[in-house]
């Protein structure tokens, strides 16, 4: 079985971000990058997956500019054995990525897809379910566990409320949850071996997908400020402050 | 503008963040249909009918919706997009699994977890864990929507509309439902609450949290977590509190040993009032805590019980 990893580029998930002072988006020159850390966790999965004989192949892809070719040595390093870098411009929405990947699934003739839930930049949360629509496959989202037995596929997925398990026939896409697993760090001769793997950069024509936009972001804006508080002295002067100035308790 | 919203329920009640996604829905357009799809639902087509500012319901009810799985709503609410301009669902687990696949199946953009309508086609949204917002602006002719329910007031419910009952037209899938574990409480629910106690690392352990608990029942207030002390498994994980978990916007919310990273804070700093109890005077919650109490969480907590 193949297996398809998207993985993205983004702002290190500890760096405070800081927004433009002409509001057109967030400061990216000279700032950290990583893999999302649901991606890797996404890479981590399949590469279990591999470990356990079930997956043959695990391929990486990862659509933006150059750059993004460096978070695709890193997943080959954690384990995959391939990947593609889809070249075109960093900020493409979900549903063109969703059509990337469904062209390249379909391409490859991959049955399972995991994805990470969302990226910590964007947080749009939609590229599993949307590449789920296009491809007709079922979606196991927010997955926290995930076992696969020839055909079958059960996942518990992490729902409002509690845990929920399902169980699907592959094909099928999966987007991973925080829980899912605890990610490995590449060894020094992994990264090694990975720089022989091989990485192949293809445009989104060769796809037959047409790289459009369905929306404009017109303005980004920190968050307001929250006035700065007060530290107290004790439990009494707590609660005084919160009865008599708060007044959020009765 | 025609607005088809998508009711979150579990056959048996209605949602209330549901009433909030209607009160962001009406700032676009007053023709709004409630859309409720489910098996044996008719007591949630019966309540969807009361919420000001719609005006007709549209109840699917049949036994292959019975677990909403979006591979099988998808399809039909794509359908019935092709006569509207927008589609509103919560931002909640089933919204965020459900619109996405509507959006593709309607060969559109998605637009998710809006905190303010600026008009029709125009919303802001929080990106990186809400430390920017974005505006963004929709050249689709349908706009598919998830709502962040805390952003938004609920609406009143004094009305009486027509439900319109339709037959479904199930698709077949390949999904199979084995078990749900609810995390059983008695507690408010977390994302609607008033008041909310959210413990972290600093609680020590699963036993500890009962101090937690017990601070809650005083307060009558939801139970909430750090990813931290869900990681160490004190509490259920859908208590989590932050970017990968619940966003809450309650009155009061009390952090307690929990240091405040970026992921946690994306949860709830839109809390009116904030209150962070914690050893470590430089802990970043201390910057967005409008009370600060720095101390050992087991004098501070059983005293704090006792005085309210």
């Amino acid at each position: 079985m193949k297996i398809v990893v998207p993985i993205k580029r983004v702002i290190d998930p500890y760096i405070k971000v800081r927004v433009k002072a002409d509001n057109s988006g967030v400061e990216t020159n000279n700032v950290k990058m990583t893999i999302n850390p649901f991606c890797e966790i996404a890479v981590e999965e399949a590469v279990r997956l591999k470990e356990q004989g079930i997956a043959d192949e695990i391929i990486v892809v990862c659509a933006g500019e150059k750059q993004c070719r460096e978070q695709l040595r890193t997943a080959l390093a954690l384990g995959a054995d391939r990947a593609i870098h889809v070249d075109t411009h960093n900020n493409i929405e979900p549903l063109i990525v969703a059509k990337l990947l469904a062209a390249i699934v379909e391409q490859e003739k991959a049955s399972l897809v995991i994805t990470g839930k969302q990226s910590i930049d964007t947080d749009n949360n939609q590229v599993a379910q949307m590449l789920a629509a296009l491809l007709d496959w079922p979606q196991a989202t927010f997955a926290s566990n995930i076992s696969i037995n020839q055909q079958q596929m059960e996942v518990v997925r992490e729902v409002d409320g509690g845990l929920m398990t399902v169980t699907m026939t592959l094909p099928a896409v999966v987007s991973t949850d925080l829980r899912l697993n605890e990610p490995r760090f590449a060894s020094l001769p992994n990264i090694m071996k990975a720089k022989r793997k091989s990485l192949d950069t293809i445009s989104a024509d060769s796809l037959g997908v047409e790289v459009t936009y369905s929306q404009t972001i017109t303005e980004v804006t920190p968050p307001q400020a929250r006035k700065s508080g007060v530290k107290v002295e004790s439990v009494s002067e707590l609660v005084d402050k919160l009865r008599n100035e708060a007044k959020v308790i009765v | 503008m025609k607005n088809l919203i998508i009711a979150e329920h579990d056959n048996h009640q209605l949602h209330a963040d549901t009433l909030k996604v209607v009160s962001a829905a009406t700032q676009t357009s007053q023709d709004n249909t409630l859309l409720v799809m489910g098996s044996q639902c008719d007591a949630v087509a019966q309540q969807a009918s009361q919420i000001d500012g719609i005006s007709q319901v549209i109840c699917i009810d049949d036994p292959a919706y019975v677990h909403q799985f979006a591979e099988s709503l998808a399809p039909t609410i794509a359908n019935m997009a092709k006569e509207y301009q927008g589609v509103w669902c919560c931002s909640s687990s089933k919204g965020k699994d459900l619109a996405p696949r509507v959006a593709a199946k309607c060969g559109v953009g998605q637009i998710s977890d809006i905190v303010q309508v600026i008009d029709e086609n125009t919303f802001i949204r929080p990106i990186y864990a809400g430390n920017a917002f974005a505006k963004v602006t929709s050249h689709d002719d349908l706009r598919v929507v998830t709502v962040r329910a805390s952003a938004f007031e609920v609406v009143e419910c004094n009305n009486q509309v027509d439900i319109i009952y339709q037959q479904a037209t199930p698709h077949s899938h390949s999904v199979e439902l084995v078990s749900i574990d609810k995390t059983e409480s008695a507690r408010p629910e977390l994302t609607a609450a008033e008041v909310v106690i959210s413990g972290g690392r600093g609680v020590g352990s699963k036993e500890n949290f009962a101090l937690i608990e017990q601070l809650a029942d005083k307060l009558g207030a939801a139970i909430g977590a750090s990813r931290a002390a869900v990681d160490a498994g004190f509490v259920a994980n859908d208590l989590q509190v932050g970017q990968t978990g619940k966003i809450v916007a309650p009155k009061l919310y009390i952090a307690v040993g929990i240091s405040g990273a970026i992921q946690h804070l994306a949860g709830m700093k839109e809390s009116k009032v904030i209150v962070a109890i914690n050893k470590d005077p430089e802990s970043p919650i201390f910057e967005v805590a409008d009370y600060g109490l720095v101390g050992d969480l087991f004098e501070i907590l059983p005293q704090l019980i006792e005085q309210l």
